[in-house]
């Protein structure tokens, strides 16, 4: 990130309610391409109502959402998807059951004329599928490979290929670690990283300070629905942001009895 | 990027077998299952007459029969939902073509497109009750199964006073549409086969020299046609992926964009079209419509498909595999008469497959998922 790029995303004292609940109090964030934006929070923490804000499934009651330096108004998440905002949920929008390349394009299908008739070119979605995946690291064992086969990473990473492909300026991870072992989870940041080197602004969501500092390059916390200001790599060490994390008292009286190791 | 071209091989990645790569084939089990049963009845009853011309043609009809609503179920069950109205739809179309004809006195092309259109909408409204309440849709369609009987059963008595309704083949004489349900074709082949003493031909009586077996009917055409095209739309298009998507996990489609919707009420319609030209076929076979036409027919057709390997869950599947799965019931139904075995044991036999391929459908799932 270069301090003479523009950002793609702007958010500006976002606020969201839910009838009585205020899930969101106030927030700021400006997402620039080609970094890595960790947001961090706890449970309840109003992580997931802030990624649906700006992935266009809410609306927010208060604030400005300026992309590309518009005001952003999307009437549904297609929109947003549209404009180059993807969003790869925990649950991943895979199916088991059909092959990585029936995944990789699902509802994207690539068409080819035969006659009158548009066939699925599956040759070509065969392709792609394993030169996507290659690109991220995965060999299949073939494009036909079922998706339930898979490991949680690998299948987190077909996901970030397919959003990549499809012409994501603005990739949204939420928690893509949570489920996954070590082996896995290392292999996700590796995506991580090879996807902002082409210049997509991420915004990876987690409540692992670890694996937020392994690639965020800035890292913004949330707690009770309020932003606590945005640090920089290197600037911020693992505990501080621990601290915020938690709201800076709690943990810090459980700290003595687990030895500092949470 | 370099390390795409390094590393073609993953040591992680475990070979492997042929026998495995097989097995997760939906056909599979059609595949085997036909063989077998061709093979057992070539050497149990090879000698009744069951693989003469006149056999042939008997146990081919009833598994066209079979497949015309196998191909249906089976995109509709690929699409993740069940329609147990079908048989009630074979004897609410019989039945409305007959009264469109015989009561109304509707030229028969009109009858037969009207009917169409009316079980095609009641396709479509089952499938969107379906979609919009997300009630099951074994509920939905069991609810259609009674509603269409009653009135199959109900509309005859009010009108023409019996449950029965004839006199349809006098009206579709020369019929333009009636015939391409009720005709058929290659007449002149089956002549010249018969000339040649390639099948058999009557002996005496009026029609001596003609071919015991005259033609491939309609029927067994609809059957090979619908096959043909279900197969081409599930494997070879991007309807086909948007099918498999919704049954595979609907929630998943509609994230990526898929109109999971449209999908299950265009496959409940479809399912109602296989069924009306089943219906069509018969009513201009017979000349006749009855109350009871149709019975049962929702779960032979479901069990076509399962011995075919889709799975009831949805998203897996094949065409193909409901064909064969077909073929293998119309094949022992018939089969088990030609070597002279006591007809209700072929009910024993329904269960008994059923259950085996259910037991190695889960199996395949698994192989397939990974699950353990």
């Amino acid at each position: 990130m270069s301090e003479t790029q523009k950002p793609i995303i702007q958010m500006s004292n976002i606020e969201k309610h839910f009838g009585s609940v205020i899930a969101l109090a106030g927030v700021s964030v400006d997402i620039y391409p080609g970094e890595c934006h960790c947001l961090l929070g706890d449970n309840g923490a109003g992580k997931s109502t802030f990624i649906k804000t700006m992935s266009g499934v809410h609306k927010p009651t208060k604030g400005e959402i300026l992309f590309d330096e518009e005001p952003m108004h999307f009437a549904d998440p297609r929109d947003s998807i549209a404009a180059g905002i993807a969003t790869v949920y925990q649950d991943l929008a895979m199916i088991p059951l059909m092959s990585v390349s029936r995944n990789f394009f699902m509802g994207n299908e690539p068409i080819r004329k035969v006659g009158p008739i548009s066939v699925f070119d599956h040759d070509h979605a065969n392709k792609v599928t394993m030169d996507e995946m290659g690109k991220m690291g995965i060999n299949l064992r073939g494009p036909d490979q079922a998706v339930g086969t898979l490991s949680g990473g690998e299948r987190q990473t077909v996901a970030i290929a397919r959003a990549v492909h499809f012409g994501a300026k603005v990739l949204i991870l939420d928690e893509p670690t949570s489920a996954l072992g070590v082996r896995q989870t290392a292999n996700v940041l590796a995506t991580i990283d090879k996807v902002r080197k082409q210049g997509i602004a991420v915004v990876f969501i987690t409540h692992n300070v670890r694996h937020a500092l392994a690639v965020g390059d800035r890292f913004t916390v949330l707690n009770r629905g309020k932003t606590l200001g945005t640090a920089t790599r290197g600037n911020v060490t693992q505990e501080e942001l621990q601290d915020m994390m938690a709201g800076g008292q709690e943990l810090a009286s459980l700290e003595g009895s687990l030895g500092g190791t949470v | 990027m370099s390390e795409a071209n390094t590393a073609l091989s993953d040591e992680r990645i475990k070979n492997t077998s042929r026998l495995r790569t097989a097995l997760i084939r939906p056909e599979l089990g059609g595949i085997c299952g036909t063989i077998i049963v061709f093979a057992l009845f070539l050497i149990f009853a090879g000698d009744s007459g069951m693989f003469n011309s006149q056999g042939v043609m008997n146990w081919s009809i009833v598994s066209a029969q079979f497949m015309i609503i196998a191909v249906g179920a089976c995109m509709l069950m690929i699409a993740g939902e069940f329609d147990l109205s079908v048989g009630s739809m074979i004897g609410f179309a019989g039945m409305m073509i007959a009264i469109f004809t015989v009561t109304l006195e509707w030229p028969v092309w009109q009858a037969i497109l009207v009917t169409f259109a009316l079980c095609i909408a009641i396709g479509a409204l089952s499938g969107y009750i379906v979609v919009r309440t997300g009630l099951p849709s074994f509920i939905v369609t069991l609810a259609f199964l009674f509603i269409l009987r009653g009135f199959t059963i109900y509309l005859p008595q009010l009108i023409e006073r019996r449950t029965i309704i004839g006199g349809i083949d006098d009206a579709a004489e020369g019929d333009w549409l009636a015939g391409l349900f009720g005709g058929k074709i290659f007449g002149g082949l089956f002549q010249w086969l018969g000339d040649n003493g390639i099948i058999a031909t009557f002996e005496r009586g009026t029609r001596a020299g003609d071919p015991v077996v005259d033609g491939i009917p309609m029927l067994i055409v609809w059957a090979i046609g619908l096959v043909i095209v279900g197969h081409f739309i599930l494997v070879r298009t991007r309807f086909g992926n948007w099918i498999f998507a919704a049954g595979g996990d609907a929630q998943a489609a509609r994230y990526t964009g898929v109109p999971v919707n449209r999908v299950k009420i265009l496959m409940f319609m479809f399912t109602a079209f296989c069924a009306t030209v089943f219906a069509t076929c018969q009513v201009m076979e017979f000349g006749s419509a009855g109350a009871d036409r149709g019975l049962l027919k929702e779960f032979e057709a479901i069990i076509a498909v399962v011995i075919g390997g889709a799975l009831l869950t949805g998203g897996y599947g094949s065409v193909i595999g409901a064909a064969l799965g077909a073929l293998i019931f119309g094949v022992v139904q018939q089969g088990l008469f030609f070597a002279g075995v006591e007809s209700s044991l072929f009910r024993v036999f329904l269960g008994l497959i059923l259950l085996f391929a259910v037991i190695l459908n889960t199996y395949i799932r698994r192989l397939i998922t990974g699950e353990r």
